[in-house]
Parts: structure tokens; C-alpha cells; sequence
């Protein structure tokens, strides 16, 4: 990617540290003291449920939140002290619409580049490619005034990508689109990666987040509780298979029973997951050494022994889900 | 793994231009919308107070000269105010627009400073629009040699003073209370400007005196009868231009500042 100007080498596309925001007038710190850092060329995640603060990080990053206290960089720019260099080098595709609804969708590119200082010429070639690349060339004349949500997706990453930010910002890029959007905006992400270009997206979506992002930082509570590649987290929870047991307790002590699941041969840890299954049912995750079916006999002798019923039973690979439990005791949704 | 930053700085010059333009663009796209917004208030005011009031004889012979005057400072202000407010407590209320400009690389005030321009550049064409309205109900407007240069820095002092309050307003008002606040700000603000009444002639009532002086539309329309008809008693012109300049520097502020906290959370 050509761009003109001095050029400084750099390592790190973001760099975060001891970021704390508290609202005004709010109890709790939204984000509660993170750092982290995202070395150039390299697609982060941010996972997290909601509220966890994923979009109060971005926000300070993208020099639309004033941090409390702590710093945070863009390009090695600080964004309190320097914000109007920092957003030269960054986009942001924000959480919800905020696509300029006064102009066309091609004018809404149009627009963004000239804000960004691009040259009219440049503007509109580039303008033009992006339109066709995201499926939009036959609209780019309306208003996006009555745009589905997977369609006013396309048009903010397209108005983003404009200007060639060095970092892309991208806030839960796939929430509310249909797995084929999905999918495009994951080749789009990827292919912006190929060519240099650092991203960091939020998401509270598993799959995505382990599909896509070379690192992931787990958030809760404005807390990072955990950060490293998808692989080296599950990798650290114990076993290697994992079997999810479901009962309906019909009086029976659960307690007691998870106390005879852990003495099982091959049950290396268990938990009990805090999601809202139906009532009066609760989940167990026993995270297993060896093969996980030979359990599951044993383990629907515990279940009967403790007069409660088997309603399911599923056996897993470990995943970012298990490790979000494992961290914070809680199912992510 | 490395890659090449652009450390240029950023050109915050053209930022300001593009934002600018965006908003011209936009208006041009809906030009008969517009000049109706700005023409209607004045014309009725105009035919109503200037032509029917006179043609009457509920208003003296002459009451059209001294109200015109008052009525293009009315419009400078009014239409700055109204183009500014409105528009900005929609979009950080609801359409959250303006958010991709507030990520172009420039300060977050000049972004306020670019509102407050094409607010008064709209009450500008506003109030130019008021001279030929004005011949055409009139039969004629005051004019005499000379008038030109005061009464152009009224319209840009009008012009600009109404703006930054509507900048003030938009800012600080929450959009489901924007409602009453305008009625409750507009109404008192249209009566209390010495539009319709030169500022001396309240020399009787002293307390409704001391209150015009409040409202910086007084200051325009005493102005604009300075340029325009200066054989009516009026304030002397500099001490016009002296508090407007004053109430565009302090509102002005107060407004930038309302807009950066809008604008960051
Ligand atoms: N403008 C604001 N004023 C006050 N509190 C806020 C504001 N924005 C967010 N918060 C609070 O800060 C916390 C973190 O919110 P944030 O939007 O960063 O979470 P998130 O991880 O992006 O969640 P989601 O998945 O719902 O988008 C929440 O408790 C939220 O209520
Ligand atoms: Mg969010």
C-alpha cells in the first residue's frame, strides 16, 4: 500500500496501558486498568459479553472517550496528546449506524476520504473499487437511508477503508449479519491483514473471535482476565476433551454429585456453568484427560444415584467458551 | 514485523474545508427547502408589521422605515440560531452523523467553529434576501450613501452572535427537552431585541430597558437603524459592535465547550 510522506518504522499499531474510563456520574470503572499491545500487521480481538468494556477500549483508542487515567497509543501516537495525528492513521466501523444519512453511499466514502485530505481523483478510484468490492456499485447513487444492517456494515468498513488506515478498528463487525455476511466480512478482514494493515475487533462471539484473530484478550467487567492465540488458551485448561452434562435436579443435591464426578477416573476439573438453561436444569462442564464417551456411563450412574435426571450430554473439544468459563464462572451468553 | 507510518502531519486546513463543504453540498442538494426556511418568518413579519399594520393606520406613517431596520437584524440572528441548534441536537441526540467528522484529523473545535460559520453563512444569505423582500412589500427600504459598511459588519455580528448561541443551545439542551427550551428561549428572545422599537424610545420604562440589554439582538437592530435610518435615536454604533464582539467571544466559548463535551464521552 502506497502511502506519501515521511516514513518512521514502527513496531506496535496499539499500545494500552493501565487504561482505566469511568463515567461521569457512574459507580464502576467501565474499563478498570487494562494494557495490552497489538504489534503491526496482526488481527486482536477483544472478547467479552456485554458491558465488559469492549467498546469504551475502542473508543479511547479511536480518541472519542477521554481515559480517566493510563495511555493509550495508535502508531506509537498518544491519542490524549495527539489526537488529531492518531486519527489520521486509524479508522473505526463503530457499533451502530452512524453512516451520514444527508449524502449518497458513494458520497459517504466520497465525503470521508476528503475529510481525510485524499486527493479528488485518488478519492473517486478508490471510491469506486470499494463500492464494487463490497456488492454496492448498483446503490452507491441512494441515501443509506433504508440500508439493512449487513448492508450499512459493508458501507462503514468500505468508508473506513478510505483513507488506508494503518489501524482498522472494527466494533462487533459481525453482530446482527447472516452467516454469508459474516463470511465476507471475515475474507474482507483477512485480506486487510495480507496487505499490512492492523486490526482490532470486538466481538462477543466465540467462533469469530477464535476464527479470526491471531491474538484474543478475554474482557469482563473492564478487566482483561486473559491474552494469548486462541490455540495456547485452551491449551491451558486442563484435559482435552471436554463433556457437558445437563440434569434436571428433581430435589437432588448437586453439590454431592459434582463431588462424585470429580472422583471419576480421567476428570481432571469441574465446573458448574452459570447459564440460563431452563428452569430447574443446570449444566456441569467436566473437562476430561482421556476419551470422554468412556465417562459416560460412570457418570449417568452419578446422575441416577443422586436422584436427578439426564437431560443432555455433549461431548467437546475445549474452546474459547471453556475458557471464558473457566475464568469467570459464567457462560459468555 | 514492521511497516512504514505516515508521520505527515495531518492537513487540518482541508479537513476544515472538506467538513464545510459537506454542508454546503448538502444545502445545495435542497435549495428551495432552504430559501424557503430562511424567506417565510420575514416575509410575513415584514407584510404583517410593515405593510398591513401602516396600510391600516394601526401603525404610524414611517413605522415600516424604523422596523426594517430591526427586522433583517431579527433575521440575521434568528436564522444563525435556528441553523446552528437545531441541527446539531438531532445529530448528538439520534443520527450520531457528525460522528465520521469528528474522527477527521482535526481539533474537535474547529469542528464547532465549522458549525458556527455555515450557521452564519446561512443567516448571511438570509438577511441579504431581506432587501429585495423588503423592496417588494415596502414599495421601498431606508438605504442612504454610506450605509453599506456598517450595516454589512451588523449583518455578520447578527449573523455570527445568533450562531453561537445556537451552538450553545444545541449543546447543552437534551434533545427531549429541546422542545421547551426553545419555546421558552425563542419567544422572549424575538420581543426583547429592539426589533420592533427603537432602544431609546423605552426611556419610560426603565426595567424593560435594562432587560433589552440582555439580549444581543438589540445590539443588531440598534446597529442596523444606525446604518440604515440614523435619524431615529439609537445606541452609538461602536458600543454595538463593542458588545457583540463581546457576546460572540463569551457565548462562543461557552458553545466550543458545550460541543467538546457532546462530542467526547
Ligand atoms: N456514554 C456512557 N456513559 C455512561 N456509561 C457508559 C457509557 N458508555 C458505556 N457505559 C457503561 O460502561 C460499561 C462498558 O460499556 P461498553 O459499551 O464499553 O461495553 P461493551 O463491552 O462494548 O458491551 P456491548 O457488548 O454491549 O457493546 C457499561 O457498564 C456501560 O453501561
Ligand atoms: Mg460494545
Amino acid at each position: 500500500m502506497y502511502r506519501p510522506g515521511a516514513y518512521v518504522v514502527t513496531e506496535r499499531a496499539v499500545e494500552v496501558e493501565n487504561l482505566v474510563k469511568r463515567y461521569p456520574k457512574s459507580q464502576a470503572n467501565a474499563v478498570d486498568g487494562i494494557s495490552f499491545s497489538v504489534p503491526v500487521g496482526e488481527i486482536f480481538g477483544l472478547l467479552g459479553p456485554n458491558g465488559a468494556g469492549k467498546t469504551t477500549t475502542v473508543g479511547v483508542l479511536t480518541t472519542r472517550v477521554k481515559p480517566t487515567s493510563g495511555c493509550a497509543l495508535v502508531g506509537e501516537v498518544d491519542v490524549t496528546l495527539d489526537p488529531v495525528t492518531a486519527r489520521s492513521m486509524l479508522a473505526v466501523v463503530p457499533q451502530r449506524n452512524n453512516l451520514d444519512r444527508a449524502l449518497s453511499i458513494r458520497d459517504n466514502l466520497l465525503f470521508h476520504a476528503a475529510y481525510h485530505g485524499v486527493p479528488r481523483p485518488e478519492a473517486k478510484a478508490r471510491a469506486a473499487q470499494l463500492l464494487d468490492q463490497f456488492g454496492l456499485a448498483d446503490r452507491a447513487a441512494s441515501k443509506p437511508e433504508f440500508v439493512s444492517g449487513g448492508q450499512a456494515q459493508r458501507i462503514m468498513i468500505a468508508r473506513a477503508l478510505m483513507h488506508s488506515p494503518m489501524t482498522l478498528f472494527l466494533d462487533e463487525p459481525s453482530t446482527g449479519l447472516d452467516p454469508a455476511a459474516r463470511l465476507f466480512v471475515w475474507e474482507r478482514v483477512r485480506a486487510l491483514r495480507e496487505r499490512g494493515v492492523t486490526i482490532v475487533l470486538t466481538t462477543h462471539d466465540m467462533d469469530e473471535a477464535a476464527e479470526l484473530s491471531d491474538r484474543v484478550g478475554i474482557m469482563d467487567h473492564g478487566k482483561l482476565l486473559a491474552l494469548d492465540t486462541p490455540k495456547s488458551l485452551t491449551r491451558a485448561l486442563p484435559g482435552s476433551q471436554t463433556l457437558d452434562v445437563t440434569v434436571e435436579l428433581a430435589g437432588g443435591d448437586l453439590a454431592q454429585a459434582v463431588k462424585a464426578f470429580q472422583m471419576l477416573e480421567g476428570v481432571e476439573n469441574v465446573e458448574t456453568v452459570d447459564d440460563d438453561t431452563s428452569e430447574g436444569c443446570l449444566r456441569t462442564r467436566l473437562y476430561v484427560s482421556g476419551e470422554a464417551s468412556t465417562l459416560l456411563v460412570p457418570v449417568t450412574k452419578v446422575v441416577t444415584d443422586h436422584q436427578m435426571n439426564l437431560t443432555d450430554a455433549r461431548i467437546g473439544k475445549p474452546t474459547l467458551e471453556d475458557v471464558f468459563i473457566s475464568l469467570t464462572g459464567k457462560a459468555l451468553r | 514485523m514492521s511497516a512504514p507510518v505516515d508521520r505527515q502531519r495531518p492537513r487540518v486546513g482541508r479537513a476544515f474545508w472538506a467538513v464545510l463543504y459537506r454542508d454546503l453540498y448538502v444545502t445545495s442538494k435542497e435549495l428551495p427547502t432552504f430559501l424557503a426556511q430562511v424567506i417565510l418568518q420575514p416575509l410575513f413579519l415584514l407584510f404583517v408589521f410593515g405593510r398591513i399594520l401602516t396600510d391600516l393606520g394601526y401603525a404610524q406613517e414611517g413605522y415600516a422605515e424604523l422596523l426594517f431596520p430591526g427586522l433583517v437584524g431579527l433575521t440575521a440572528v434568528v436564522t444563525g440560531l435556528q441553523s446552528s441548534a437545531f441541527p446539531l441536537v438531532i445529530d448528538f441526540a439520534y443520527t450520531k452523523e457528525i460522528e465520521d467528522r469528528l474522527l477527521a484529523p482535526m481539533p474537535t473545535a474547529l469542528v464547532a467553529v465549522e458549525k458556527i460559520v455555515y450557521a452564519a453563512l446561512r443567516a448571511l444569505v438570509a438577511s441579504a434576501l431581506m432587501l429585495p423582500i423588503g423592496v417588494l412589500i415596502l414599495g421601498s427600504i431606508p438605504w442612504r450613501p454610506g450605509a453599506a459598511p456598517l450595516f454589512i459588519l451588523m449583518v455578520i455580528l447578527g449573523s455570527l452572535v445568533g450562531s453561537a448561541m445556537g451552538l450553545l443551545m444545541g449543546t447543552s439542551v437534551p434533545a427531549n427537552r429541546i422542545n421547551i427550551v426553545f419555546s421558552l428561549v425563542f419567544t422572549p428572545l424575538l420581543f426583547t431585541g429592539a426589533s420592533q422599537y427603537p432602544w431609546p424610545s423605552l426611556d419610560g420604562m426603565r426595567w424593560f430597558q435594562v432587560i433589552t440589554t440582555l439580549n444581543p439582538l438589540t445590539y443588531v437592530s440598534e446597529g442596523m437603524r444606525a446604518a440604515l435610518v440614523p435619524e431615529v435615536p439609537h445606541m452609538p454604533p461602536v458600543l454595538c459592535v463593542g458588545m457583540l464582539v463581546f457576546a460572540i467571544t463569551v457565548i462562543g466559548w461557552a458553545g466550543m465547550r458545550g460541543f467538546r463535551r457532546r462530542a467526547l464521552d
